[in-house]
């Protein structure tokens, strides 16, 4: 793949633009419109470095992508957002260099663009439905929406617009909002925004839930997060950090003896899965969540600096196929691994990582082992890492979920050499609260038990997020929060 | 966003050992014994280091840390004055199931001492008999000695090298202790890995129930990164939420020394350059007394 520097996507676009505006647009015209990549850091360089991978648009891109909308009365695109924002009223505006407009309509329902821009996995979401795309006869033709959302966001808040959400006046009622990811607050953004009082419980040290400790700065950087919970401190919302819910104070005490009217659990999924594969417990084996903790939140990558430290590893397999897989695996690479391998016990078409994450690991170097996944973890007599035993597999007949199952392929084993191994295969429930408080209802995975109002069985109790949800996404987790705050704004009414 | 903790008090126990009080009312108030917090020295850089809280006062509302200064995050933690804050998070893991069993050995090596402390104070008031056996290498690092003492029905005190009670390692006493007859109902043992890998050894020829409390490396301390897991039993167990206590018996300790050791090599690198930059102790001096220190050093990270 070559890859093309900003200046060149800027000149292109420039000129395309050129030519558009002489013209009117029939939509035949737009989509001759040829859809915008996204200007990246060199691949070659970008795995030794932390700094953003995707650059984002440049604004005559923005403008040329959004030109690219049909408009469609019927919009298939905004049903697949699930926060519904007005996408073709946005993208009208941009299309017309009214970047502070097109943000403005965004944040009628989506309260972190700047975030969603760049982490939504568009093409299952907005764009999968997209009738450029389906014109075309390929999802990554469709409009760029969440590129075109992310420059507009990252626009605003470049050109100082960034504010807050005003607060009308004070209603003497008070909210607790557990977990400070973004089911929480976009949860507790919209509650104090009806002038009730918020408190934020968080048991790290900084806000931002997964989005700072999972999520990687080359992905999503920690300035930027750490912004937007600004602006949620600017609206007089509260951040008790450290502050872990369930132990150094419980729900019930939140509610019966601490006077909170209202109580919203968003705590996430933070309780990693392993294999069960023997040997998962030898040095050098990391979940997901350890590795990339290790490296975003406790910043191991600021090597002299940080005093959490990471070993420096040569050769890492990643087990998983998903972004907690793709994010550890660039992380393993730009922390100095010489080679870093994925393996997936299914192909690249099952991969449930967001596409351009899985392009931009393979531009960078990651050795994909589709088909293929250990059955134990090898160590030395000092009880370290050496290899994985491996096995490979073939797609059989689709499962329940519709995709084809992996099935073994007897007597296939290898032994591979390793010295770090980063089990990426999913989450579960964190049951602190739960175990705290018996009357909360859980299902069977320990997911919270909610209804279409995000209420818990507990009454004044809401949760939403990977908590209710399992592993999920940083929009859906945004979704709940927003459904939640719109209940308890109905209930302290 | 708020998240700091007021130090109120500091005092030196002994060269390497110091002693915190620490205003988190919250934390006084919800803590048991068995407990533990995870403390920062600051909120960019610091590692998270999980501390016991060896004592609490709920009216004043502080809580009591002792720490042994092993490594860099211990050393910046010692640095720490009155006045100063630092971000403080718990209690964390599971209380020590107190009850009365009769009669309960509790065993503390070292630093070990301290978290020791508010358990046998747990048992006592629970009604059991206690005998407390203490253990260091060298007399200057017996802490808590005076508590000790004002609890336990029963104190022996045992040193490596003979310069405070017997000349013993604490298993010695425990040996004699289980071949007693009855022979104690409960051994509680919190030290070094290595200590109470060997106190589980001692107890399980005699069947005495033996609990120990791990200190596995930790990160969250919540149970979301895995990274400090044993195997207990032949099960993986999260210590910062299924722990920190578990059968000694069923601990795997060679696993557990293993997993420790992880990032010795980085460890000792960066509390040699603490060492440096901070001179926090007389190092520098001369060469041959930073000779003894540096070996010192190497051979406590090695018993670790
Ligand atoms: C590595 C990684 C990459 C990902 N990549 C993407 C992506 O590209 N796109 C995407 O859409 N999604 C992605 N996800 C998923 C997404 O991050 C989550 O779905 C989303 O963050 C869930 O939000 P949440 O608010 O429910 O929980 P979280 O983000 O998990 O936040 C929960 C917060 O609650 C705190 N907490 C937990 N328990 C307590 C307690 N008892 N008391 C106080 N505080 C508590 C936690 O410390 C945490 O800060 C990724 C996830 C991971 C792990
Ligand atoms: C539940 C629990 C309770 C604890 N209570 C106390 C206490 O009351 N007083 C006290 O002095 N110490 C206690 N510890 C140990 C203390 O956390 C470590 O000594 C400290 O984190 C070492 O950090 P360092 O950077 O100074 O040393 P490092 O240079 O990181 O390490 C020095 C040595 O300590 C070990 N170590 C490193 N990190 C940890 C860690 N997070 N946990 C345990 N050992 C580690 C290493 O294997 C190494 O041998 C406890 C640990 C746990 C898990
Ligand atoms: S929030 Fe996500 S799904 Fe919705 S339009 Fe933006 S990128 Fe698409
Ligand atoms: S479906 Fe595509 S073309 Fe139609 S309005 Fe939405 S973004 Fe525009
Ligand atoms: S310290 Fe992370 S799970 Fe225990």
């Amino acid at each position: 793949m070559s890859h093309m520097d900003r200046a060149r996507h800027e000149a292109l676009a420039r000129e395309e633009l050129v030519k558009i505006r002489s013209i009117p647009l029939s939509p035949k015209a737009r989509l001759q419109i040829p859809v915008q990549d996204m200007p990246s850091q060199d691949p070659m360089v970008r795995r030794a470095n932390m700094f953003e991978v995707a650059t984002g648009y440049t604004p005559e891109q923005a403008m040329l992508e959004s030109a690219r909308c049909l408009q469609c009365k019927n919009a298939p695109c905004v049903a697949g957002c699930p926060v519904r924002i007005d996408i073709p009223g946005f993208l009208a505006k941009a299309r017309d260099g009214d970047f502070a407009g097109a943000v403005a309509v965004i944040k009628r329902t989506n309260l972190l663009p700047s975030i969603c821009g760049r982490v939504c996995p568009q093409e299952k979401q907005c764009q999968l439905t997209c009738t450029v795309g389906k014109a075309l006869g390929g999802v990554d033709k469709a409009v760029q929406i969440g590129r075109v959302e992310r420059f507009v966001a990252d626009y605003e808040r470049g050109a100082g617009l960034l504010a807050a959400p005003p607060v009308t006046g004070s209603t003497g009622k008070k909210v607790a909002v557990v977990g400070a990811g973004p089911a929480g607050l976009t949860c507790a953004v919209d509650v104090r925004r009806q002038g009730h009082k918020v408190v934020i419980f968080e048991a790290f040290h900084k806000a931002g839930g997964v989005m700072v400790y999972g999520i990687p700065e080359f992905r999503l950087p920690k300035a930027l997060v750490a912004s937007e919970a600004e602006v949620v401190e600017s609206m007089g919302v509260d951040f008790e950090m450290s502050f872990l819910v369930g132990r150094t104070r419980r729900l019930n005490s939140l509610l019966k003896e601490d006077d909170f009217d209202a109580v919203f659990i968003g705590t996430g999924a933070g309780l990693p899965k392993f294999m069960n594969i023997p040997g998962e417990n030898l040095v050098g084996v990391f979940s997901a969540n350890e590795y990339l903790t290790r490296a975003n939140l406790m910043k191991a990558y600021e090597i002299g600096k940080a005093a959490t430290p990471l070993y420096p590893s040569r050769r890492v397999a990643v087990l998983g196929g998903g972004n907690v897989a793709m994010d550890s695996a660039r992380m393993a690479l730009r922390l100095g691994a010489e080679e870093v391998r994925v393996l997936y016990r299914r192909t690249r078409e099952e991969m449930p990582a967001r596409g351009e994450e899985v392009v931009h690991a393979m531009e960078e170097g990651i050795i994909f082992d589709f088909l293929s996944s250990p059955t134990q973890v090898l160590g030395d007599q000092n009880g370290r890492v050496v290899g994985l035993e491996v096995l490979s597999y073939e797609l059989g007949a689709p499962d329940e979920s519709g995709r084809r199952r992996p099935v073994a392929i007897k007597g296939s084993e290898k032994i591979v050499p390793f010295d770090t191994v980063i089990v990426a295969v999913g989450n579960e429930s964190n049951p602190l609260i739960s175990r705290t408080s018996p009357e909360l209802s859980v299902d069977r995975w320990g997911h919270i038990l909610v209804d279409e109002k995000q209420k818990t069985s507990i009454e004044r109790v809401y949760a939403g997020g990977d908590i209710v949800l399992g592993a999920a996404t940083v929009i859906l987790a945004m979704g709940e929060g927003r459904r939640a705050a719109a209940a308890i704004n109905e209930v302290l009414q | 966003m708020h998240s700091e903790h007021k130090i109120l008090s500091k005092r030196q126990l002994s060269e390497e050992v110091y002693r915190m009080e620490i205003l988190a009312p919250l934390v006084a108030k919800e803590r048991k014994a068995g407990q533990f917090v995870i403390v920062q020295y600051d909120e960019e850089y610091s590692e998270r280091i999980p501390l016991t809280i060896a004592d609490a006062d709920e009216e004043k509302g502080t809580v009591t840390l002792i720490f042994q200064t092993v490594g860099a995050s211990t050393h910046k933690l010692a640095l720490k004055n009155v006045g100063d804050s630092i971000v403080l998070l718990g209690p964390l893991g599971n209380p020590t199931h107190i009850e009365n069993y009769g009669w309960a050995v509790c065993v503390g090596g070292g630093i070990g001492l301290a978290p020791l402390h508010p358990i046998v104070k747990a048992l006592k008031n629970a009604g059991n008999r206690v005998t407390v056996i203490s253990g260091a290498r060298t007399a200057e690092l017996l802490i808590m000695q005076e508590e000790m003492k004002a609890l336990a029905d029963e104190h022996i005190i045992v040193t490596d090298d003979g310069s405070a009670g017997r000349k013993a390692l604490v298993t010695e006493p425990l040996k004699e202790l289980c071949s007693r007859d009855p022979k104690p109902d409960l051994v509680v043992t919190i030290g070094p890995p290595i200590m109470m890998k060997f106190c589980a050894a001692t107890t399980q020829p005699f069947g005495v129930k033996t609990l120990a409390s791990l200190n596995t490396i930790m990160i969250d301390g919540t149970g979301m990164c895995g990274g400090c897991r044993v195997t207990v039993g032949g099960k993986t167990k999260f210590v910062c939420v299924d722990g920190p206590e578990f059968d000694a018996h069923e601990v795997d300790w060679a696993q557990m020394l293993s997993r420790l050791g992880a990032y010795k090599s980085i460890e000792q690198a960066a509390h040699d350059r603490c060492h440096l930059e901070m001179s926090l102790q007389k190092l520098a001096k001369a060469q041959g007394a930073a000779q003894d220190a540096a070996e010192t050093i190497t051979e406590r990270s090695n018993n670790r």
